[in-house]
């Protein structure tokens, strides 16, 4: 690997910006950045020893995630960024059990909130610190917040669940994708022409009619993370907007954070 | 954390705890004997995990897929699901819960697969204390030998070989016995164990605990 001046975490003398810009298509590596955990962590790994950046971008079903993500991609590794997603469910240990779970509805509320953490806890250590050990930027479609919002709302000890999540990486940014209940039920009608059962919150009993408890139940959802949003500082995005102004806006965001020097270019 | 009695459970939960071969089954076994004889509502917890928690356990361990965390939340998952579907019902029902092995065997066994301490308690705190807890405490060289009379092949978890301790089977199992032996005893005043020797006969190690019991519970509160 050769040397790159633009790595090198020496500290400046001077604000003033003597370097020049680089003319060209293909970024830089990643300015390097400190990270760190929620809490213990995972023993025997050490944080210092992750390159590459995690970018999480959370929002409801129907909020354009995924969407986002892989135009997203599609630019980070046609920049020269070795580029992956993770997400919910998608571990080789539980996922498979996690599905036919939510099928089944049989599982109490602790249980549920521990496979899921089991979900995570198997991709943080297989898939994304091993990636961000080696320079990759991890795209992370939702993160432990959605995790602890659903279980937020399902009235499990908030205390509790910060030392759960204790093992997890604090990501260089979070982008949170606010869609209106409104648009949401639209967006879900216009892609599957109907609600799914977990995301109308119809376990909590808040309505037997489903319409109506997807609603109020997105409506908890977006009061739950907008207290977390105080607490994890989020970066807010209209997600109101059209796909193209939404990718834009997170396109110029991430690219601020990843390669300043070329920023706004 | 409070035990159910203090929580105003009308069950009682008993648990009894102790490394591999310290003959807990053994003594579980007859104490629901001699509870069922005197037509009480007793339930013996063997840890029937639903399919889909067993599912995932039996995946991992099979491809060594776990590492200390997973191997946590795994267990953890494992418990919750026994802990919510059956446990806490029957002790509103007004049981008496036996359990072979409860939460402590968790963290003595995290802990010394590296997880912090702190993390696992607190992971397990929905969990109320069992009424009584036995431990069955025995020098480690007892129950190596029992322990592996009963087991011709340690299986790759059971010996703690992801721990990389020895490259010895026997041996890693060995250094890893005594690190949860250790840790049970740390335990033993915090939690208020009753301590049972365990190199005593069978039949005296039960006398003792059904003493115990009759002194500490009111059983005939728990007729069916």
């Amino acid at each position: 690997m050769t040397a790159n001046p633009r790595q090198s975490r020496k500290p400046r003398m001077s604000n003033k910006i003597t370097r020049s810009v680089p003319v060209e298509i293909h970024a830089a590596p990643p300015v390097s950045t400190r990270k760190d955990f929620y809490g213990d962590g995972i023993p025997g790994v050490n944080p210092g020893e992750l390159r590459g950046r995690l970018i999480v971008i959370e929002g409801a079903d129907g909020s354009g995630r995924s969407t986002q993500i892989s135009r997203l991609t599609k630019w980070l590794e046609t920049r020269g960024h070795a580029t992956i997603s993770v997400g919910i469910k998608r571990s080789t240990l539980v996922s498979e059990e996690l599905e036919k779970a939510k099928q089944g509805n049989i599982l109490g509320r602790t249980t549920m909130s521990l496979f899921y953490a089991t979900d995570f806890a198997d991709q943080l250590e297989n898939t994304i610190i091993p990636a961000l050990k080696a320079g990759f930027m991890v795209l992370a479609d939702r993160y432990i917040y959605t995790l602890m919002v659903r279980d937020l709302v399902r009235g499990v000890n908030e205390s509790w669940l910060d030392n759960v999540y204790g093992i997890a990486l604090i990501p260089d940014v979070v982008f949170y994708l606010k869609v209106s209940p409104e648009r949401l039920v639209m967006r879900n009608f216009s892609k599957h022409f109907a609600l799914d059962y977990w995301e109308s919150g119809m376990d909590l009993g808040l309505s037997r009619d489903m319409f109506d408890s997807f609603t109020e139940y997105q409506g908890l959802v977006i009061r739950q993370f907008k207290k977390l949003q105080k607490k994890y500082h989020f970066d807010m995005i209209d997600g109101d907007r059209s796909v193209n102004d939404v990718y834009e806006d997170l396109r110029q965001r991430i690219q601020q954070r990843i390669e300043p020097a070329n920023s706004g270019k | 954390m409070k035990t159910f009695a203090e929580l105003g459970f009308p069950g009682r939960m008993i648990a009894v705890e102790g490394v591999d071969g310290a003959g807990k089954t053994t003594q579980v076994h007859l104490l629901r004997r001699w509870l069922e004889g005197q037509g009480l509502k007793v339930f013996l917890s063997e840890w029937n995990s639903s399919v889909l928690v067993k599912n995932a356990t039996t995946k991992g361990k099979k491809s060594a897929l776990l590492t200390p965390t997973t191997f946590s939340l795994v267990h953890a998952t494992d418990f919750a699901d026994c802990y919510e579907r059956q446990l806490v019902p029957l002790l509103k029902a007004g049981y008496i819960v036996l359990c072979d092995r409860y939460i402590f065997t968790a963290f003595a066994r995290d802990t010394v697969r590296g997880c912090p301490a702190k993390w696992v308690r607190n992971i397990y705190d929905f969990a109320a204390l069992p009424d009584m807890t036995f431990f069955l405490k025995a020098p480690l060289h007892v129950t190596l030998k029992r322990a592996l009379d009963t087991r011709p092949r340690l299986n790759y978890f059971e010996a703690g070989m992801d721990l990389r301790l020895s490259n010895d089977t026997y041996e890693s199992f060995k250094i890893l016995q005594g690190r949860i032996l250790e840790d049970y005893l740390g335990m033993s005043g915090e939690f208020d164990f009753f301590s049972i020797e365990a190199r005593d006969p069978v039949e005296s190690q039960q006398a003792i605990i059904r003493k115990l019991i009759s002194a500490n519970l009111n059983l005939q509160d728990y007729r069916s």
